[in-house]
């Protein structure tokens, strides 16, 4: 071999070992795992829009309402509780999901498949990453919701925490579907007010309850108007309606069959 | 999961023996693109290769295939006897490539310790910071980082898992002239102990002055493959310069191996491909002194054997 005479070499008796292990759990690992929560808390404007944002809402816009709405008999703070938590998850749970994109874009995937950590493990972590930071603002509006008044029975309340948290959280496929359409940091910019005009029309930011006929028939159409309606249906009671599953189903669905599409269509080029 | 197996069908992968690369007729099209021609490449334990050429010869192109990134349209891809993806759930090869791969909101520290969390076998973080030279920019986010720095962590997540094959595309670029030199240190460290590299670069001398073997690849073909001295002998041959009398240059040019003269006085400059067999005979038959052998850069070799002649780049 070379001589390299010129440089110190400082002799190291220990072979490069080559008998190696493959990770347990295709490299899925609470290092990893902290890591990425860590990521999500250092984010100012992720937490800014997905956890401040619905606090602030709900105190501005919840907590004030002491009468009953014209012909309804529930609680009006309860119901904005409900709707801004959920704002709150899925705003999150988008951010997740344009993230993996974004990391895409930078390469940090490709980075990754050099390394023993799997495919699935690596959506594994990114959909726990999603659920806890979709819970953060689920919790904290609801315990500020129930030390303001808000009510409803004993029995509603944790079934409609997690019909919110888990509403919200299939809202990542949105981000990512958004994401790989707009494979930068525009992303977010893309997202924050398209979310916030999709709460408007699905009646999360403004109540159903008190939309016009047409209004609400145009509410039905749009993306965040069944989930919201199921997180909401343990405080309303009544008959549940089937449309409202209909709508989380083929909304949740298109968005995961646009990133899909639109994966694939970047990797084919690779 | 399960699958049945007759005994002895099992292959347990043995790397102790296998070449750390084993290339067989490798051959990669995209649509009418037919980016890489059976490429057959066989790189024992222990080497450092260089794999030089000019752009869209293929380079990148093979050693995606060669780390499992992407598939070959025919022939194999082999590392360390394995499959690719194989080697790399093993923590056997690292990779540093050119650019992207980091993430801009993690601290240099964080995305070592990231890095090290996925393998199974790992050297020690703090290690792997010293032997980068970033062990004082622990705490800096990469976004912050410069060019350079950003690449010599890229090195440090290479180095973490302690893999017997490191593939590195332009390793040194952005980097000064300091973290070259300990980088090439800390890679000539690790090849004592038995780790294999092969690095694609543009800085031609930096092929000559650290490969062991310098692998030239043109269109998606090996052209060229020996050591840096061989390379340019092979493009260029050498020169030997010696002042002597008592020759003419008809004479001159009749010594075995000679290609060409140039007579000025009593210096004499004889061109040839077997510059050492000049040598000895000059010292054998003639009163040639300040004997000087020297060959061309190894830039002249590389675009002598790499230019393109019928521009058909691809």
């Amino acid at each position: 071999m070379t001589d390299y005479t010129a440089v110190q070499v400082v002799p190291t008796a220990e072979h490069i070992n080559l008998d190696r292990k493959v990770p347990a759990h295709g490299g899925f690992n609470g290092r990893l795992l902290r890591i990425e929560l860590l990521r999500v808390l250092r984010n100012k404007r992720t937490l800014i829009f997905t956890v401040l944002l619905p606090l602030v809402f709900y105190v501005a816009f919840g907590v004030p309402q002491s009468s009953k709405w014209r012909g309804t008999d529930f609680d009006p703070k309860a119901y904005e509780m409900i709707s801004f938590a959920l704002y709150g998850a899925l705003a999150a749970s988008c951010a997740i999901g344009a993230g993996v994109a974004v990391e895409r874009a930078q390469g940090w995937s490709r980075q990754l498949r050099l390394t023993p950590l799997s495919g699935p493990s690596y959506i594994a972590v990114k959909v726990i990453t999603a659920m806890i930071t979709a819970a953060l603002p689920v919790i904290i509006v609801f315990v500020i919701g129930a030390s303001t008044g808000a009510s409803m029975s004993t029995g509603a309340w944790p079934v409609s925490l997690l019909l919110t948290w888990i509403g919200g959280s299939l809202f990542a496929s949105l981000g990512l579907f958004v994401g790989y359409l707009v494979p930068s940091e525009n992303a977010m910019q893309i997202l924050g007010p398209g979310i916030s005009l999709l709460a408007f029309a699905g009646g999360i930011f403004y109540p159903l309850a008190v939309m016009s006929d047409t209004m609400r028939t145009v509410a039905s159409f749009t993306p965040m108007w069944g989930l919201s309606q199921i997180a909401r249906y343990p405080m309303l009671g009544g008959s549940f309606d089937p449309m409202w599953l209909v709508s989380g189903v083929v909304w949740i669905g298109l968005f995961f069959a646009g990133a899909v599409w639109r994966f694939r269509r970047d990797t084919s080029r690779v | 999961m399960m699958t049945t197996q007759q005994p002895g069908a099992t292959t347990i992968p043995d790397p102790q023996g296998a070449p750390a690369i084993e290339l067989v007729g490798l051959e990669k099209r995209f649509g009418s693109v037919h980016a890489v021609r059976g490429l057959d490449l066989t790189v024992a334990q222990g080497e450092i290769v260089a794999f030089l050429g000019p752009n869209g010869a293929g380079k990148t192109t093979t050693i995606d295939m060669m780390l499992g990134l992407s598939m070959p349209s025919a022939g194999t891809a082999r590392v360390f006897g394995m499959d690719p993806r194989d080697a790399i759930g093993r923590g056997l090869v690292a990779a540093v490539m050119q650019s992207g791969g980091l993430l801009k909101d993690l601290t240099v520290r964080e995305t070592v310790d990231l890095t090290a969390s996925l393998f199974v076998q790992t050297r020690s973080v703090d290690e792997c910071l010293e032997r980068a030279g970033i062990a004082d920019i622990g705490d800096r986010k990469v976004q912050k980082c410069s060019g350079g720095q950003q690449q010599r962590l890229r090195f440090a997540m290479a180095l973490v898992s302690d893999p017997a094959l490191v593939v590195l595309d332009e390793p040194t670029t952005g980097m000064d002239v300091t973290g070259r030199r300990d980088f090439w240190s800390a890679i000539r460290q690790d090849a004592q102990r038995g780790r294999t590299v092969l690095f694609a670069t543009h800085y031609l001398e930096e092929a000559d002055q650290y490969a062991d073997r310098i692998v030239l690849v043109r269109k998606g073909q090996i052209v060229a493959d020996g050591t840096g001295a061989q390379i340019k002998a092979m493009a260029t041959g050498r020169t030997v310069r010696a002042t002597m009398s008592g020759l003419s240059d008809r004479q001159l040019a009749a010594i075995p191996g000679v290609d060409s003269v140039e007579l000025q006085g009593d210096s004499v400059s004889l061109h040839s491909k077997d510059s050492d067999a000049v040598a000895r005979y000059l010292f054998a038959n003639t009163n040639a002194r300040d004997v000087e052998i020297t060959a061309r850069g190894l830039e002249d070799a590389f675009i002598a054997l790499t230019g393109d002649d019928d521009q058909q780049g691809a």
